[in-house]
């Protein structure tokens, strides 16, 4: 487990020197609109079927298995506003990473770790054109805008998918459902909730950049990258997941 | 440097010149151990080398994609080995580079692979303009068909044949050829050393060409250099280095090339 650990943070020094550029690249014109658009759309589009089924199921799930307890209780109504309340403050915001995480994390690691063993990061080089501010500021930069869009996203479809799972056993039309939900998920649920998400979208951005970028010479390196990407990003974000508990807790309390 | 009058003495200044450099990968692994190379305004200067000699990261030393360790890299009267970011990229607007393997940007097409560098840099051109330099630019390569495809879509010598229109779309004063011609059937072979030469002829370039084609080497070099063991082992003309005493000079010349004595450059 230690070595595991280490193997997949050894790099910790250079992600903070990785970090640091990314932010001084960011600032300085000029920025690629183009890319940034284009990589936004690529993420939203790659991912938005799953994380919306992903997110219908979970809704669904949650609904049927916590009815019998709630059930034994006499508390039925309580169902939609509990479900609703995982779900949008920890179930869906993680989930959704995880798998963007999967697609997009290892999709960025591949894509740029193909280009660096090609050469075409030392073409773009030679041209005079910055490829970290090309490739690497704007893939960081839609995944940290399109991770949350996907959330929210999410979040609806999952309310949703509960409000089909609640409609098994009970009736209940659309609205009166999502009134019982607005019961119990407050405003202030959401804003932590999102908030996270930026850093979640942050970290699978970064960690899929540093790894193609980083990736060494020979197509084997490919594979590590996005593979590496992949447990290296899925694991941030449960550390960041548990810093924004700790954090929400001790500033609600 | 760019406005220095033409004169004949001018192709006698050295626009490359590298003295002493010094290369290793890790601890034992010196690949190049003193490197001199200089070349002339308007001369194309080939090099020869076994595999693995250190010819590629000599000429990625020219354009900063390789950290030296030790030595000088003047070009265009700069010492590039000093200079930041944004004083390199100056630089190397003024050079071109092929790549071994084309280097092709996988996610555009032929078209926008040229259009990426040219829209970058010459900004106040019209979209006739552009759309007119790429035309020209793939029409050298003897291409213009494959504009609308994607690099996967293209051959090996289509790729080599892409890849040498997108270094030249900017024009450089210095193109630097990374085996340009390598696994590349003779007919076409022979065509990109023909065309290595018009393009020198025509825009007054000067070159420097990494090939273990001889043929390639016969047609297009003024003058040979040799890297053996990290240093340039031997220097001069075609027919000096192929009528040459060495032995080991001669082997590279035996296999599929005529005697030099019976062409004439
Ligand atoms: N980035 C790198 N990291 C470690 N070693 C490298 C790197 N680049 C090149 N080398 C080593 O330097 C040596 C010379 O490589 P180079 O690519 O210059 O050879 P070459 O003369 O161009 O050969 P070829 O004709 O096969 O292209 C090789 O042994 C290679 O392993
Ligand atoms: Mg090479």
């Amino acid at each position: 487990m230690l070595a595991y650990l280490r193997s997949t943070f050894n790099d910790t020094g250079s992600v903070v020197l990785f970090t640091g550029r990314f932010f001084k690249e960011a600032v300085g014109r000029p920025f690629e609109w183009n890319e940034f658009i284009k990589q936004c759309y690529a993420t939203g589009n790659k991912s938005l079927p799953l994380v919306g089924i992903t997110g219908f199921i979970m809704g669904l799930v949650l609904t049927i298995q916590s009815r019998p307890t709630l059930a034994r209780f006499g508390a039925e109504t309580m169902l939609p506003g509990m479900v609703a309340v995982s779900l949008v403050r920890e179930v869906i915001p993680v989930v959704t990473a995880l798998i963007c995480a999967g697609k997009i994390s290892s999709g960025i690691g591949a894509e740029l770790g193909s280009m660096k063993v090609t050469e075409q990061i030392d073409a773009m080089e030679v041209s005079a054109i910055n490829p970290y501010k090309y490739l690497v500021v704007t893939r960081i930069m839609a995944a940290t805008l399109m991770i949350p869009l996907l959330t929210i996203f999410s979040d609806f479809v999952g309310v949703f998918g509960g409000f089909v799972g609640f409609n098994i056993h009970s009736e209940a039309n659309l609205s009166r459902y999502f009134s019982l939900v607005l019961t119990s998920v407050d405003f202030i649920d959401m804003v932590p909730a999102t908030i996270k998400t930026f850093f979640f979208g942050f970290a699978i951005g970064l960690i899929g950049c540093y790894k193609g970028f980083t990736a060494a010479n020979g197509t084997a390196s490919v594979g590590i990258a996005a593979n590496s990407a992949v447990v290296a990003a899925s694991f941030s974000i449960f550390i960041i997941d548990l810093l924004a508990v700790q954090l929400t807790d001790f500033l609600t309390t | 440097m760019g406005t220095t009058t033409k004169s004949n003495t001018e192709t006698d200044t050295p626009i490359i010149n590298i003295k002493g450099l010094y290369k290793s990968f890790g601890k034992d692994n010196a690949i190049l151990k003193g490197v001199n190379i200089t070349v002339n305004k308007g001369e194309n200067l080939v090099v020869l080398g076994k595999s693995g000699s250190g010819k590629s990261v000599t000429i990625k030393c020219m354009v900063g994609l390789v950290a030296t360790d030790n030595g000088q890299i003047n070009i265009f009267g700069t010492e590039i080995t000093q200079l930041d970011e944004k004083e390199l990229n100056q630089i190397r607007l003024r050079i071109g580079f092929l790549f071994q393997n084309s280097a092709l940007y996988d996610s555009m097409s032929v078209r926008q692979n040229l259009v990426f560098p040219l829209k970058r840099h010459s900004k106040n051109l019209t979209e006739e303009e552009v759309d007119k330099a790429i035309k020209e630019g793939l029409e050298n390569v003897g291409l213009a068909d494959a504009i609308d495809k994607m690099p996967s879509e293209l051959s090996g010598g289509m790729r080599k044949r892409i890849g040498l229109a997108r270094t030249l779309i900017l024009k450089p004063e210095i193109v630097l050829y990374d085996e340009p011609t390598t696994g590349l059937d003779p007919i076409t072979s022979r065509e990109i050393s023909e065309l290595i030469m018009a393009i020198q002829k025509k825009n007054k370039t000067t070159s420097v060409i990494i090939t273990h084609d001889m043929e390639c080497a016969r047609l297009t070099g003024d003058r040979l250099v040799i890297l053996k063991d990290g240093v340039i082992y031997t220097e001069g003309s075609y027919e000096v280095l192929a009528n040459s005493e060495d032995e080991w000079v001669k082997s590279f010349f035996v296999s599929s090339c005529p005697p030099a004595n019976k062409t004439t450059q």
